[in-house]
């Protein structure tokens, strides 16, 4: 993570502590530059921009009502993250949606428009190996190996239950490593 | 259709009404004091007080018992405090949920392996084993009820550990009150039983943990 990423974290942070102690100035100036990274967010990760202002208001609403968890001994680019995470999942979950979408990790929070060059790099050997595997098993490795979710989630989010997940997470990880093992006997 | 102007307009409605953020602790702690008093209020219409109450806070085992559960409610405390939060490892409350258990099943165990093999059975079973887990979950309803819904109003993200914690700590809770009923007196006794009882409103807690906590 970059200067700039930290500089944000420490800005924000600050916003949020003086947010949480009753600053409205501070409240308003964090709510407008998260609702940016909110909309960032969930548009690279949804098809209608009208569900994307939706979460984003949405995640706003829940960003004040629950200021309070928010510990500032904790980064708080984890912390509104995970709540953005937990809006977008619930909205999959809702709607029963199956359909793949990007990586979503911190950095990618971070990142906002631009992705430096060697996040790239990694991302396209990600997609390289991960492109042995068919659609729906290359979404589930995503989910839970990369993106962290729970089996239940990523359940969830293919509309199969937690057990199936499991199954299906299994069998993918076996074709995976046998799809690189020819990967790499295919190279010079 | 909202619009990113209909969002600024939700920034300034959100910025009046700023304001010092409450507290967690406070939210779960009253919330556990209220479902506490529901079921202290069953143990002195439903289940009676031990018939000894007047004497039996003289006595050692009676604060041993009430230290134990109250420590893993405790930990379960500091798990659901942490749990209630996007972010943030219930790590520190575990490892006190599992230390104090196997500290008191260490001592259980060593005084059932001393003991004379004709008393062994009477000390592990005493009178109550059959309905003393029982007992702790029926306390434990209304403080785990109470608990789940101060959860629900902060921002947990991992619903069945949250879940579970919050039975922990109403596990905890129930099980001391329950000792103003319970006449039971060893070691043994309350390592496996009320372990059960707690146990087992913890088990519930994770069951509805990603139902009951789901917010929006």
């Amino acid at each position: 993570m970059g200067g700039v990423a930290a500089d944000l974290e420490d800005h924000l942070r600050s916003l949020m502590v003086r947010g949480q102690a009753g600053d409205a100035g501070a409240w308003r100036e964090l709510l407008s530059a998260l609702s940016r990274q909110l909309r960032g967010y969930f548009g690279r990760r949804l098809d209608s921009a009208a569900d994307v202002e939706d979460l984003v208001q949405e995640a706003l609403m829940a960003i004040h009502r629950r200021r309070m968890t928010y510990d500032p001994g904790q980064p708080f680019t984890a912390w509104a993250h995970a709540v953005a995470r937990y809006k977008l999942i619930d909205h999959w979950r809702r709607n029963r949606i199956r359909k793949h979408v990007p990586i979503d990790d911190v950095s990618d929070w971070l990142a906002a428009d631009g992705v430096d060059a060697e996040q790239g790099a990694v991302r396209a050997d990600l997609d390289r190996v991960l492109s042995v595997l068919p659609e729906r098993q290359r979404m589930l490795v995503r989910d839970v190996k990369i993106e962290g979710l729970s089996l239940a989630e990523a359940g969830a989010r293919m509309g199969v239950s937690e057990g199936a997940a499991k199954v299906a997470l299994h069998r993918a990880m076996k074709a995976l490593t046998v799809g690189v093992q020819a990967l790499g006997a295919r190279k010079p | 259709m909202t619009s990113p102007r209909d969002t600024n307009d939700l920034i300034e409605a959100l910025a009046l009404d700023a304001g010092p953020a409450p507290k967690v602790s406070p939210r779960l702690v009253a919330a556990a004091a209220l479902g506490g008093l529901a079921a202290f209020v069953l143990v002195a219409a439903w289940l009676g007080f031990r018939p000894d109450i007047a004497e039996a806070p003289a006595t050692r085992m009676f604060w041993m018992k009430a230290f134990y559960t109250a420590l893993l409610g405790l930990a379960g405390f500091l798990c659901v405090e942490r749990l209630s939060r996007p972010v943030g490892s219930p790590r520190g409350g575990l490892m006190l949920a599992g230390g104090v258990f196997l500290l008191l099943a260490a001592v259980g165990l060593f005084r059932f392996m001393h003991a004379d093999p004709a008393d062994r059975m009477p000390m592990l079973m005493g009178q109550s084993w059959r309905v003393c887990p029982r007992n702790i979950v029926a306390l434990g309803l209304p403080i785990l009820a109470a608990t789940l819904l101060a959860v629900r109003s902060l921002a947990p993200t991992r619903l069945m550990l949250a879940g579970a914690a919050a039975g922990l700590f109403s596990g905890g809770v129930a099980a001391t009150i329950y000792g103003l009923h319970c006449p039971e007196h060893t070691m043994a006794f309350v390592a496996v039983w009320y372990s059960l009882g707690i146990a087992l409103v913890t088990t519930l807690g994770a069951v509805v943990g990603p139902w009951a906590l789901r917010w929006r």
